[in-house]
């Protein structure tokens, strides 16, 4: 298992990094470029680098394919949640004002818009690797001259 | 926003170093394109778009989208590239060869197409244009009332999440509904240990004893100790694969 030995150490390397800019780009995207979406598709991105270079299975064994649906109801029931709170707390849909009102400086927007990001990064996330396991578990992992 | 907004613009386009910038990446895109369409090579032709993805980033980055630009690089070069490498694995190496026929027809509706677009740019904005449309009305709005109603810096994250937080959602469910799809339709098998799918037909000489066993010989098969059987009708290299 000694293939590749370069590109293994460099996976190891870029993986934590990679992770912590997509928390970055998740939790930053209200000041700078993007967002849930952008984040959720770096921080997946970190895991198929991972089983381009150390294979499938060792991925599936730290993030199983069986917990990544539940990732994405969260997800998605977290963005449509915040719309239905602000609806029971009196405002439209998706009207953010309502969850801080009296803020001089719009908290209940930066509020809601948090929770609806952090909702479209966890889909998003899940839903990217969950494509990648179901696409590159069909065919048995590549071999070297196939490339 | 006192003034009236200008209809006919008197704007005048001038060159400068950055319009120069622009029109190298976009000759580079039509490079790129068609040497994806020269190419039989499916793994080359992945990756040339993958570079096609990075230069439409590099020429969004040049037009001041940022945040389309990480999209484009991030899901575009990154996420599909990827994708289509693992479609690509499903299918043949190779594009299959050309065959003549209704050629005349396809370069008619090209050459039509083609006209009533370039047609359709003389009526477009000059490029660059601060009055364009696009620029204009419902854009500026958003830049003047961004500061006050939402107070964050990013006017594209306040547009998507908040003054248009149901279309975002839906596109989130769309995204959803992607991922459940696959899933559906190529189903690793039952995760609470039911059979696991696979195209390769069951090994005559392998006599498995249980299904246990049956699962691991098709998991050891993957492991590339013989080439199984969807790539082997693929025209190329696995013939003389060990």
């Amino acid at each position: 298992m000694m293939d590749h030995l370069i590109l293994r150490v460099m996976i190891k390397l870029f993986f934590a990094p990679i992770l912590l800019f997509a928390l970055y780009v998740q939790f930053h995207g209200d000041y700078g470029p993007g967002g849930g979406f952008q984040a959720g598709v770096i921080f997946a991105s970190a895991f198929i680098l991972f089983a381009l270079g150390f294979g499938l299975r060792t991925t599936q064994k730290a993030v199983p394919p069986s917990v990544l649906p539940y990732f994405m109801v969260t997800g998605l029931l977290l963005y449509a949640g915040t719309g239905v709170v602000t609806l029971f707390l009196g405002g439209n849909f998706l009207d953010y004002y309502v969850l801080a009102p009296n803020s001089h400086h719009n908290a209940g927007q930066h509020m809601g818009i948090f929770l609806v990001e952090l909702g479209v990064g966890m889909a998003v996330f899940s839903s990217m690797l969950t494509i990648f396991y179901y696409f590159a578990g069909r065919e048995p992992e590549i071999s070297d001259e196939d490339w | 926003m006192n003034e009236p907004l200008q209809l006919i613009s008197d704007f005048q386009p001038s060159a400068n170093l950055m319009q120069f910038i622009e029109i190298s990446i976009l000759t580079l895109l039509l490079v790129v394109s068609i040497a994806m369409l020269r190419m039989r090579r499916l793994f080359g032709v992945v990756m040339l778009s993958g570079i096609y993805s990075f230069l439409s980033a590099l020429f969004f980055v040049a037009l001041d989208a940022v945040d389309v630009a990480f999209t484009e690089a991030a899901v575009g070069a990154g996420i599909s590239t990827i994708l289509m490498l693992s479609a690509m694995l499903l299918t043949a190496r190779r594009e299959k060869p050309f065959v003549p026929g209704h050629a005349f027809l396809a370069l008619l509706v090209c050459v039509v197409v083609g006209g009533a677009l370039v047609y359709a740019t003389f009526d477009a904005p000059l490029y660059g244009d601060p009055m364009a449309p696009a620029n204009a009305y419902v854009g500026q709005a958003y830049v003047d009332r961004m500061a006050v109603e939402i107070s964050m810096p990013n006017i594209v994250t306040g547009v998507l999440a908040s003054y248009r937080g149901y279309d975002t959602m839906g596109e989130t469910a769309v995204i959803f509904t992607a991922a459940l799809g696959v899933m559906l339709l190529l189903g690793l098998g039952s995760e609470r240990g039911g059979r696991v799918v696979s195209d390769v037909p069951p090994e005559p000489e392998a006599s498995p004893s249980s299904d246990s066993t049956a699962q691991n010989s098709t998991a050891q098969n993957s492991t590339g100790q013989k080439s199984p059987a969807p790539t082997a009708n693929s025209p190329i290299g696995r013939e003389d694969a060990p």
